[in-house]
């Protein structure tokens, strides 16, 4: 191996080139290292920064048969898809989503081969899922490990490049497109595997679709997922896949980072109590279905209110009820108290409160175990489930806007992770994993902890199609073979 | 006991924590965490003290700075520790002698220098510059009752602090939680012994940097049990004198002389490589204050091991005397500086065990009161 440039790229050449730093990133670099091939990493993120949205993952959904010391129950293929179906619709590649699936199922022993390591039960096993099998430590314990893995594999990590390009020349070769220290360079390879995530942090992207809402919006990962890899795929003809305007959103705290802020900014408070708009008008019922499932349809509520913010309003029969967010909520003795903290209409606000309480049950304490059916009458919109009155001060709010977590826009890809053209033909050298190709498998809805299942999965797969690409050509001897490389072009 | 000011700082960080929770499987300060929807006084003082400063958590930690929230728990939880030692240590003494090195040393020397003089006023200066030997040759350089009469008075004077430290600071933790209170006591022991919360859930120790090691733990396994067989040595030696009436210096294959060596080649693998790593550790996640602390105790144990065995190789020289005097001298200032320096933290730890051992129970109970 030649020794390490200062730029840690001049002089290495590469077989496989990885563009990104997170989960999908790592699989593939490992994958591709451990099959033999000359692998360099390019992420975008500076060292400290390094993993993408994976740091803020903190669990993977696999496919098991038993329970384990980890997971408190089988979950077998028919459940798997069924609830992939539904959350994601019936358009997704079949075919694609059956692999994700059955090719989960070894994803936790190979991780565990990589030296990621598994939480230990808590208190009994009642903390533990039976879907998700959870890593110690979380999303940023398990980028370190796999960063740490790949390095030892002999992988080249580069931080802080930002691949802007391919140029796929087909059977001439590929080159990579990437900006180090304000440096353009053009680094040539036998194969590209791009997992570089989505574009949910490219705001002037957002705001093509939603306007100057876009720029309201806050982005719960990293600042660096811009989108700057799918736009240059999707303009070298890759097909698109997914819902253009889509996004996963969550109502977070409106106090938190523009970017970065995670998980603490999740707010819990919502079928607690109210949510109202800056008019000081509720909009949406607030006990519609189970929390969790309804969890994530609340930022995209919000995004489509004036300002795009809300209220969750609260009294003291709920506090301590749900995990505390980051931030202190706000709170007053009394309804007006609790209103001149916040900016919103405060007599509407206060008729809506008093609207409010006039149709809801007086309940002590509502079961937020079930749908208890506590609901309110002659009340606009209703609150169906665990409505009680706020009647109990100090009263509570947090502000929330909407969050966002990833976009559903990708390319489509083959189940060899190909990135296939709009033409049906695959691009003979790129490959793509992870949230720019997970569109082929979710188009809407959440499933959690499948996007680490996605990244692994994929991310292998491509790790291992890329070296085997690229291998086989410098195996072959030196130079490119035009004419098994334009056959590949047709298939 | 706090200032305002960083209990207010402790309290925004540990409230992250507590909206994160992904550090759960790494150490008890998050499951205890967790049971507190708001954190007072006494709630920091009781995760301080559980806090081994591995590092897990600031490695795995997605908010570190330059983030805004800018989270550092190691660190906030050092310094916290660090104001516990200091609250709790009473009488008081000044912070110079409490939180530095220089103090550490300043007393430590003033130990030796009044040996010397102590030696040389009483015995007369030619006892240090000739060799002794046969048996009750170090007791014609220090008598017996002029090592064993301040040697006693300074150790209950430490054990006095530690006491009342250790009954004021769990009172203000809230105490053991479940009954009976002996059964955390000794859930608490067995995980002081092994250190369990320094395993990192299984992930080691990210000490010194980048990788999970057990090089700590282990060293510390080293340090403690060195200490102990040092502890074992004295005793022994102390039974042969007075109750068999066997003078020493011991033949060298004798208990007191095996134990001793063996408590003091643990002691100095222990606290040299605790030292080493020390010097190696990213100093972001570290309180400075703490940081002397740490330093000031490794060095002096390092000494008192090293000045203990040359006594051995060099009882039968000249050199002895000397020796004896920097060793007695090394030892008074360990003893001395011990229940207000890093040499404490062992009887705080034990209390925020006991507490956390007794939250376990009543979890585990809640846990199969659930289920059934």
């Amino acid at each position: 191996m030649p020794a390490q440039s200062p730029d840690g790229v001049s002089g290495f050449e590469a077989d496989v080139v990885v563009a990104g730093g997170g989960n999908a990133a790592l699989c593939a670099a490992i994958e591709a290292a451990a099959a033999g091939a000359r692998v360099l990493l390019l992420e975008r993120a500076p060292e400290y920064l390094r993993g993408g949205n994976s740091r803020h993952t903190r669990n993977i959904r696999y496919l098991h048969d038993d329970r384990t010391a980890y997971v408190t129950g089988p979950y077998r293929r028919e459940e798997f898809l069924d609830d992939l179906l539904r959350v994601g619709g019936g358009q997704a590649n079949r075919a694609l989503a059956e692999m994700a699936i059955e090719e989960s199922r070894g994803a936790p022993e190979w991780m565990a081969r990589q030296g990621v390591r598994w939480q230990q039960p808590l208190r009994g096993t009642l903390h533990l899922s039976r879907t998700n099998l959870f890593f110690l430590g979380g999303g940023k314990s398990l980028v370190n490990t796999y960063y740490d893995r790949a390095l030892r594999l002999g992988v080249r990590v580069c931080y802080a490049a930002a691949v802007t390009g391919v140029d796929d020349r087909g059977a001439a070769g590929c080159a990579v497109l990437v900006e180090i220290a304000g440096e353009r360079r053009t680094i040539p390879c036998r194969a590209l595997v791009v997992a570089a995530g989505g574009f949910e942090a490219n705001i002037d992207w957002l705001a093509r679709y939603w306007g100057e809402a876009a720029r309201r919006f806050l982005i719960r990962g990293t600042p660096y997922n811009d989108g700057t890899m799918l736009a240059a795929l999707l303009e070298r003809g890759a097909r698109p896949v997914g819902d253009p305007k889509g996004f996963h959103a969550l109502a977070i705290d409106a106090r938190s980072p523009r970017f970065d802020g995670g998980i603490v900014t999740r707010v819990d408070s919502l079928p607690f109590g109210i949510v109202v708009n800056r008019g000081g008008r509720r909009f949406y019922d607030e006990g519609e279905d189970i929390w969790p499932k309804r969890y994530a349809i609340w930022g995209r509520l919000v995004a489509e209110q004036p300002e795009q913010i809300a209220y969750s309003i609260f009294d003291a029969k709920s506090w301590g009820r749900f995990i505390p967010p980051a931030y202190p909520p706000y709170r007053g003795d009394t309804i007006e108290a609790l209103a001149a903290h916040l900016d919103l209409d405060r007599a509407q606000f206060a008729a809506t409160v008093e609207d409010f309480n006039r149709g809801a049950p007086a309940t002590a304490r509502i079961d937020m175990s079930r749908l208890d059916g506590s609901a309110t009458s002659g009340v606009a919109p209703p609150k169906t489930n665990w409505a009680s009155r706020l009647d109990t001060p100090p009263f509570y709010a947090f502000p929330v806007r909407p969050g966002i977590t990833f976009t559903y826009l990708g390319v489509t890809v083959d189940a060899e992770t190909r990135v296939i053209t709009a033409s049906g033909a695959p691009m003979p050298h790129v490959y793509a994993a992870g949230e720019c190709m997970s569109g082929n498998i979710l188009l809407s809805g959440y499933l959690g902890g499948f996007g680490l299942t996605i990244g692994t999965v994929f991310g292998r797969i491509a790790g291992r199609a890329a070296a085997a690409h690229a291998m086989g050509r410098h195996l072959a001897g030196a130079g490119p073979r035009p004419a098994a490389a334009a056959n590949r072009v047709r298939a | 006991m706090y200032e305002p000011e960083f209990l207010r700082e402790a309290q925004r960080q540990l409230a992250v924590c507590n909206a994160c929770r992904y550090c759960e499987g790494f150490c008890a300060v998050f499951p205890a965490l967790e049971l507190r929807a708001e954190i007072g006084s006494g709630d920091l003082g009781y995760l301080a003290n559980l806090c081994h400063d591995c590092r897990d958590c600031y490695t795995a930690c997605m908010f570190t700075p330059p983030h805004e929230f800018a989270i550092n728990i190691p660190k906030v939880l050092a310094a916290a520790r660090l104001q516990t030692y200091e609250h709790y240590g009473r009488p008081r003494v000044p912070a110079l002698f409490r939180r530095s090195v220089v103090g550490t040393a300043a007393i430590t020397l003033a130990g030796i220098v009044a040996v010397w003089l102590a030696v040389a006023a009483f015995m007369g200066p030619r006892v240090l510059a000739v060799p002794h030997r046969g048996p009750g040759a170090f007791y014609a350089v220090a008598p017996w009752l002029a090592i064993i009469v301040p040697a006693i008075a300074i150790v209950l004077y430490g054990v006095g602090v530690a006491l009342c430290g250790a009954w004021t600071f769990a009172r203000d933790i809230g105490g053991a939680p479940s009954r009976p209170r002996a059964a955390a006591a000794w859930r608490a022991a067995l995980d002081a012994i092994t250190l369990r919360f320094l395993k990192g859930g299984g992930a080691g120790c990210y000490y010194p940097r980048v990788r999970g090691s057990s090089a700590r733990r282990v060293l510390h396994h080293f340090v403690a049990g060195g200490f102990l067989l040092a502890l074992v040595s004295t005793t022994i030696a102390a039974i042969e004198q007075d109750i068999i009436g066997r003078m020493p210096p011991f033949p060298l294959l004798s208990l007191p002389v095996f134990f001793g060596v063996a408590g003091g080649v643990l002691l100095i693998t222990g606290t040299t490589g605790l030292l080493f790593l020390k010097t190696r550790s990213d100093d972001a996640p570290a309180a400075s204050s703490m940081n002397a602390l740490d330093y000031a105790f490794l060095v002096l144990l390092d000494l008192v091991a090293v000045t203990g065995l040359l006594l051995l190789v060099l009882r039968e020289t000249r050199l002895m005397p000397p020796m004896l005097v920097v060793h007695l001298g090394l030892l008074a200032g360990l003893f001395i500086t011990a229940p207000y320096g890093k040499f404490i933290h062992f009887v705080y730890r034990y209390v925020a065990l006991i507490r956390r051992a007794g939250e376990e129970r009543l979890e585990a109970r809640a846990a199969s009161g659930t289920r059934a």
